[in-house]
């Protein structure tokens, strides 16, 4: 079970791979077209429209001129899109398959060490950017940073974070480990999700300000940046309150078993750090003087602040989390 | 929103002036200032980063021998670290400073904001704007069933709107709920903080280690543990009493040595009850009442037996403390301070005390080297120790460690080493002079901490309120809707349809809302029909 798992989390990777290569193909031919667009119509007008719709999001084509007619090249950027939002979709399959059978191998959640854990986590980020997709395929285009994502992650718990199947040492055995862990998890995963919109919308918004150096024309062909915006804020509005009860927890946990609700220990301390920020993020967002490419940096930085305590903490400091299963 | 920073200017001093004392003047900015969210963002990010040294370097309260081990590694920096306040970040003056200052920020913030919300639950939801085609949701109903202002508030109301009549409009109100959450949220925060500072000030807590049998019970007194704090509103006095004796200490481990399960059995001899047997172990604590106990670590306790050269024996039961080896190797000493007293004179000689250190391995290895246990359980224990004559140290005065040898009194040449040995379970071992030790078997122990927390209760009722507040805050939309019904042209109210015109704004960012306002305009069309339907169907 646990070498199925195993082979299964080297497929998932894959699958990401092409679905990663796939949304890279349809950026390249959507950028054809891009160029075909620039000569015909001012950019600033596609920006203005872009910016100016109160409902969702609009994709650029929408502002096409009548006279440029969909080429050959945007209508392959259209398959190879779909093919990788389908592939997509397989990898997270097999991503499923991955946890539930290392959970069956070891006879408990998959949520041990910290292989499982961010085998988990990424699994959640995964399976709602498919939720998200689903209700608003339009943002597809996103889905090259978040397989991009991915990929980097999966591979490097594969190569660094492995570890065997172990049971769980007794002060893992409590139900307290399946509430605060999977909420944790899942709203890391929401977190993580987040960080693909708000990196796209930095990105985005320097482009539609006229920017036109290196990383914002990688946003050339994104949605417009108000709803990558509202995006960023609808997911982080929604894995606060679920961080929130998991910390909560984590204190009614650490309260029975090691005899205090808050000690300050590093990874403690760090879950503080990282709700301080996003607290902050949502304070900035909802404050109209703060302009919104500041408020979505502190999101930014509120995930760096996660993945500080996952890594970070994990790697360099021993406290009493340290069931990491890394040495 | 209501934020602070954003309020408009103080309206252009056109009244009388008048002399404005300038201290209260300072004082009423600094207000301001400091209740602004500009400045609760600064602060909160403060805060954040100040927690930083807190995880890098070690701390007191949460690892002493680390910050001790600090000073031995860096002897330049760590005083200075330490005149900061490094290793006590979390109770330094300067955390507390911003936290002090953010709440009182929190404060300021919240007073006049529910005062605002007070006043606007108390308020009728405003007139309609002149031009109801100017909202960003507008629509036109012709001939509605719900043709009067009367029965269209009546639709509202059964959605749970607040809803006024004024003449021919209606205007509603709904969401309300997001300002009460994001008060309650608030106010949660600061009952959290009032609960941390009750449990530092009427709070208390100690660590030690107990042997099993009656003869190592533990009654809660200060002096008994190894280390104690109790909060500035508690007495060495307030401690509640009750005694505790380890039973049993049951450990189960998996074949690869990782422990299963621990279970620490107790008699618990509390006033005004007969003594009881109690069970605890990590994750469920022993509740007392008055007080927890913590199960927080175990090991075992090698009982040595030392027959000086006047034949007299004298037993150890000293805890060997684990190395951190994950199959429980442990290190400690059992001291014979009153070894070879003549029994003549029945003088102490202080040259002729007798001390062992060294390791206790619960699985020793069949052949050398025995450096380190091979299991966790205990399947062939083993002591290996040196053996100490000379003067232990113990009379000068200097607390010495219970678990370590003076390394002093070994480096002045007055304790010599004088040889030394494995001992397997039931082993003797005869030094130069006759006296013997022999191993004669071992006690579990276990380290637990006590400790009562008042505040707790307080704490987790006001983090229930926070998340309740908080997705109130996070997830409840305002927004309003009015609706103008406009008598049919030229003919009386009963001639004819009336034409209805109804608007719609939202006052927080709120996606849903296009699809809301067309299902309530549907509801006020068809009289609520589409409601009528909609229950049956949830029947
Ligand atoms: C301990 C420090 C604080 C923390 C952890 C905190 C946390 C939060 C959180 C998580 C929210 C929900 C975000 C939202 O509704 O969008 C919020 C909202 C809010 N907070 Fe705070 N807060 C703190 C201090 C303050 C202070 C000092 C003020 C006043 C200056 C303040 C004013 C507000 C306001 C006005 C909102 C509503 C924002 C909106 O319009 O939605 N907060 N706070």
């Amino acid at each position: 079970m646990s070498a199925l798992s195993d082979q299964l989390v080297t497929y998932a990777i894959l699958a990401y791979l092409v679905a990663m290569i796939s949304h890279a193909v349809e950026y390249a031919l959507g950028n054809a077209r891009a160029v075909q667009v620039k000569a015909g119509a001012p950019v600033r007008e596609l920006v203005g429209a872009g910016v100016g719709d109160a409902g969702g999001i609009v994709e650029e084509p929408a502002t096409v001129p009548a006279e440029t007619r969909p080429s050959r090249s945007a209508a392959r950027a259209v398959v190879a899109g779909r093919i990788a939002a389908w592939v997509t979709a397989l990898a997270v399959a097999l991503h499923l398959g991955a946890v539930v059978t290392r959970g069956v191998a070891a006879e408990r959640m998959p949520w041990g060490n910290m292989y499982e854990f961010v085998l988990t986590v990424t699994f959640i980020g995964a399976a709602a950017w498919l939720a998200v997709l689903w209700k608003q395929p339009s943002l597809r285009r996103l889905g090259l940073f978040l397989t991009l994502v991915m990929v980097l992650l999966l591979a490097f718990a594969e190569l660094k974070l492995y570890v065997q199947v172990t049971p769980l040492m007794p002060a893992l055995q409590s139900y307290w480990f399946i509430i605060h862990v999977s909420t944790i998890i899942f709203a890391s995963g929401i977190f993580l999700l987040g960080v693909v919109p708000a990196a796209s919308y930095l990105m985005r918004a320097g482009w539609e300000q006229g920017k036109r150096s290196f990383p914002y024309t990688l946003a050339r062909r994104l949605p417009a940046a108000a709803g990558l915006e509202r995006l960023t804020f609808a997911l982080h509005a929604f894995a606060f309150p679920i961080f929130t009860f998991a910390v909560i927890a984590g204190a009614i946990w650490a309260e029975a078993a090691w005899g205090r609700a808050w000690g300050w220990d590093p990874k403690e301390t760090w879950a503080f750090i990282s709700w301080v920020v996003y607290a902050g993020y949502l304070h900035a967002r909802a404050t109209p003087s703060i302009k919104r490419n500041v408020a979505t940096w502190i999101s930014i930085l509120g995930f760096l602040t996660m993945l500080m305590n996952l890594f970070g903490v994990n790697f360099f400091f021993t406290g009493l989390h340290s069931y990491a299963g890394v040495n | 929103m209501t934020t602070v920073d954003d309020r408009p200017a103080s309206p252009p001093a056109e009244a009388p002036r008048r002399r404005v004392n300038p201290v209260l003047a300072l004082l009423r900015n600094s207000w301001r200032q400091l209740t602004s969210m500009r400045t609760a963002l600064i602060l909160l990010f403060l805060l954040a980063v100040a927690a930083i040294p807190g995880s890098v370097l070690p701390q007191r309260g949460v690892n002493p021998e680390k910050v001790n081990q600090y000073f031995v590694d860096h002897p330049d920096l760590a005083p200075r670290l330490d005149q900061l306040g490094m290793f006590e970040v979390f109770g330094s003056v300067w955390f507390s400073a911003i936290y002090l200052l953010l709440f009182t920020s929190l404060v300021g913030c919240i007073l006049p904001r529910t005062r605002d919300h007070v006043r606007a639950l108390r308020m009728k939801p405003p007139a309609a704007p002149k031009r109801l085609d100017r909202l960003p949701q507008h629509a036109v109903l012709e001939a509605p069933a719900a043709a009067d202002a009367e029965a269209i508030a009546a639709v509202l109301r059964r959605r749970r709107w607040r809803v006024v009549v004024r003449g021919n409009e209606v205007s509603a109100e709904k969401g309300y709920l997001k300002e009460t959450g994001n008060l309650l949220f608030h106010v949660s925060l600061v009952a959290v903080l009032l609960g941390v500072a009750v449990g530092s000030w009427y709070g208390w807590h100690g660590n030690r280690i107990l042997v099993s049998g009656d003869e190592n019970a533990f009654c809660n007194t200060r002096q008994q543990y190894a280390e104690a704090t109790l909060g500035p509103r508690v007495d060495s006095a307030d401690l509640p009493p009750f005694c505790l004796t380890l039973d049993r200490f049951d450990a189960k481990y998996l074949p690869s040595g990782q422990a299963a399960r621990y279970w620490a059995t107790v008699t618990v001899d509390q006033p005004g009850g007969a003594k009881r047997s109690a069970g605890f172990s990590v994750n469920s604590p022993l509740r007392l009442g008055s007080a927890n106990v913590y199960l927080l670590g175990n090991g075992y306790a090698p009982i040595l037996k030392y027959t000086d050269r006047y034949g007299r024996s004298q037993t150890s039961t000293a805890p060997f403390l684990r190395t951190g080896d994950p199959n429980a190797t442990e290190e400690g000493m059992a001291a014979f301070p009153d070894a070879n007293v003549d029994p003549k004179t029945g003088k102490r000689a202080a040259d002729q005390q007798v001390a062992f250190d060294g390791l206790y391995l619960p699985t020793a290895p069949d052949d050398p080297p025995f450096v380190s246990s091979h299991f966790p359980e205990e399947r062939n224990p083993a002591v290996v120790l040196v053996a100490y004559r000379g003067n232990l140290g113990l009379d000068a005065g200097i607390p010495g460690s219970v678990y370590k040898l003076d390394q002093r009194q070994i480096d002045n040449g007055k304790l010599k080493q004088i040889g030394n040995k494995k001992l397997g379970l039931g082993e003797k071992w005869t030094l130069d002079d006759g006296s013997t030790l022999e191993f004669v078997g071992t006690r579990p122990y276990i380290t637990i901490a006590v400790r009562y927390a008042p505040g707790q209760t307080l704490m987790l009722g006001a983090c229930v309120t926070l998340l309740a507040g908080l997705m109130g805050s996070l997830f409840a939309r305002r927004r309003r809707v009015w609706f103008r019904i406009s008598p049919p042209e030229g003919g009386s109210p009963t001639s004819g349809s009336s034409l209805v015109e109804a608007g719609g704004l939202p006052r927080t960012e709120h996606p849903g809302f296009a699809d809301e306002f067309a299902q309530l305009v549907a509801a006020v069309s068809d009289d609520g029909r589409d409601d009528r339907r909609a229950r049956e169907g949830d029947e």
